[in-house]
């Protein structure tokens, strides 16, 4: 019993670690299925992360404060659209000049406006999301098995992990079973015969990367508004990279993203939950073993057991109409 | 007789002020910048109170990568600032290099030894403030768990854990003390989210109080301790006001102390080099009573910390130094 209660929360944990991750990947499949490479998800999510703690500390408001973060995201998105589809720039250096500008600007705009070095202020009350108990997650609690599960792992969590697990469907409902999606898959494999089709390859592939903003948006948010209070320099803190690699590992199909991104989410709460805790007939296992676990493991997942992940076949590259 | 001393007294002011007139002090932070609630901050206040009570002004600079810190430290150096002062033990490189190339500027560093002729060392007895923060933490808990969170998991950080666990189980054998560390690269020191979860993993596992020494990491620990009901104990700077009434003491470092003496001292002209220790018995280290954090400590607590305090001072009780044989004997 007292296993089955640790593995709960390492669950509870794991859900907690992979929301971030989910959002940003979610969104990286959006821009890349449309054949827009987004190594940028790192500096949206800062940004959004910063804008929606600055707002929300100003207004106290968490609503005025996720709005802001979703709209900084957007707008640097476009600044990422503009640079690769308008211009037909390198997607990868747009992508890093977003990362740049972003970590840098974040720090000098919060030390302007706050003078903390670049922090928010911290949140509380309104300013902040709240968790949501479930119904009946108080009178199940004591139930075996089942009290634990629904009152400790599903219920308690914030709005927007709900909102990141709903949107796993939503973005497979919208990609495999709408026009939208049909053609937003094909802007990226072939968007020579979009463009044949009479619709415009330009205005597609900028409905993505918006949608990519938005969804970004969420992922910041939710670091500064849901897991902590307040915006801290860098608190990304490579999330937007790992994020990259769970889509790459997912093979940019939605499900599987859901599930890469659980992967990632329960080695990082195993690797925190192992610390100093010896493990059975392991003995005490190295701190630094445990971090580079989730890195091991993906490496090793990707060179022999996952086969091979095949992009999108028009990513990464401008269309141009005419030649 | 009276009009020599007079000439005396006239004289050492003379030299004071013109002493004070050519000090050019500087301090540069390490990465964490100034406002970090923590570490830099201690700096930047120990340096600011210098400003107000002497009037000179100082040149300060906050690094934004590694590669930096050379560069500035020799930039400065040339320019002819002097003391300048080091907040963090990575300059130790850059500091070997440059103190070498300019021996007649004077320099200190915090936080780590250099054994260099002009360079002033000033290192804490962090274990000794850790051990006092860990009693009160022992007699805080109610489940008998207590737990640690390090920024990058290196020996300067253990030193403190170590302290914590000894204060901590000389309340009582039974107590039980968790510790983990948010990784082992500089990121580790600004990581709210990780901090957050780890805080969250080891309250799951029975500690209700936690002490973090992890920089802008520890933010994400206070928050999650109050959002939890649980204590957090915070580090280097006075952090009972970042969650008032959730934060049972914080451990102090007189960073600001140490960075006001070097600049006085050079302005008196009785800059010395050589290594400083700074513990309990110099007011190096301590624990935070405020207004915020009055109504959780009990009057056995205050007495049990308090007879700690003395004890180490006289030499009763000593505090284990994991830096001394990287090993923690608690």
């Amino acid at each position: 019993m007292d296993f089955f209660l640790s593995l709960v929360a390492i669950l509870e944990s794991t859900i907690r670690l992979s929301v971030p991750l989910l959002f940003a990947a979610l969104a990286g499949l959006f821009t890349e299925r449309a054949g827009v490479f987004d190594i940028g998800l790192e500096g949206k999510m800062l940004g959004a992360a910063f804008a929606a703690g600055a707002v929300a500390a100003v207004t106290g408001s968490v609503w005025l404060g996720l709005a802001a973060g979703i709209l900084v995201s957007v707008a640097l998105s476009l600044v990422h659209g503009y640079a690769a589809i308008t211009q037909r720039g390198s997607q990868i250096v747009s992508g890093v000049a977003i990362n740049f500008i972003v970590a840098g600007a974040t720090v000098i705009l919060g030390e302007a406006w706050f003078r903390q070095g670049g922090r928010t202020p911290a949140l509380s009350g309104s300013a902040r999301f709240q968790t949501i108990d479930l119904p009946f997650a108080d009178a199940l609690r004591g139930v075996p098995i089942i009290g634990p599960i629904y009152s400790e792992l599903l219920s308690g969590h914030f709005l927007l992990t709900y909102l990141a697990f709903a949107m796993v469907p939503l973005t497979w409902w919208v990609l495999y079973r709408t026009r939208f999606g049909l053609r937003l898959r094909a802007v990226g494999e072939n968007p020579g015969a979009v463009d044949t089709a009479g619709i415009s390859v330009v205005w597609m592939r900028y409905r993505a990367v918006i949608c990519c903003g938005i969804l970004t948006g969420f992922a910041g948010a939710y670091l500064s508004l849901a897991m902590t209070a307040g915006f801290v320099k860098g608190m990304t803190a490579g999330k937007g990279y790992i994020a990259l690699a769970a889509l790459i590992f997912a093979k940019w199909r939605p499900v599987n993203v859901m599930f890469a991104c659980l992967l990632f989410g329960f080695l990082d709460a195993l690797s925190i939950r192992l610390q100093g805790n010896p493990l059975p007939l392991i003995g005490q296992v190295p701190v630094q073993f445990m971090q580079a676990l989730p890195y091991l493991l993906t490496v090793i997942l990707l060179a022999g057991f996952i086969g091979k992940a095949i992009p999108p076949k028009a990513g990464g590259v401008p269309y141009v109409k005419e030649r | 007789m009276k009009k020599t001393l007079l000439g005396l007294l006239a004289f050492t002011l003379m030299s004071g002020a013109a002493f004070a007139a050519d000090v050019k002090p500087a301090i540069i932070y390490d990465l964490g910048g100034k406002f970090d609630k923590s570490f830099n901050e201690g700096a930047f206040n120990g340096a600011e109170k210098f400003k107000t009570e002497t009037g000179t002004a100082y040149r300060e600079f906050e690094i934004a990568n590694d590669a930096q810190r050379e560069q500035v430290l020799r930039r400065f150096a040339g320019d002819g600032n002097s003391p300048i002062v080091m907040a963090g033990f990575n300059w130790a490189a850059a500091l070997e290099k440059v103190s070498a190339e300019y021996p007649d500027t004077k320099f200190a560093i915090i936080d780590m030894v250099v054994e260099k002729p002009n360079v002033k060392s000033i290192v804490f007895k962090e274990q000794e403030g850790s051990y006092l923060v860990g009693v009160l933490a022992g007699m805080a808990s109610k489940s008998k768990t207590v737990s640690f969170i390090g920024g990058m998991d290196i020996p300067l950080i253990h030193k403190f854990a170590c302290g914590y666990v000894g204060g901590a189980k000389s309340t009582g054998k039974d107590v039980k003390v968790l510790e983990a560390y948010t990784g082992t690269t500089p990121e580790a020191w600004n990581d709210p989210v990780k901090g957050g979860e780890i805080a969250k993993s080891q309250f799951d596992q029975g500690s209700d109080v936690v002490y973090h020494a992890a920089g802008g990491t520890g933010v994400g620990v206070l928050q999650a301790a109050a959002d939890a009901g649980k204590l957090g104990i915070g580090v280097d700077s006075n952090q009972n006001g970042l969650q008032p009434g959730k934060v049972l003491t914080s451990m102090l470092k007189r960073v600001d102390v140490a960075v006001y003496n070097a600049f006085k001292t050079a302005a008196d002209g009785k800059f010395e080099t050589g290594i400083s220790n700074l513990g309990l018995k110099e007011d190096g280290v301590g624990y935070a009573v405020d207004d915020n954090n009055k109504a959780l400590l009990t009057p056995e607590m205050t007495a049990a910390v308090e007879k700690a305090k003395a004890d180490i001072i006289a030499g009763t009780v000593q505090v284990h130094d994991y830096m001394s044989d990287e090993s923690c004997a608690y």
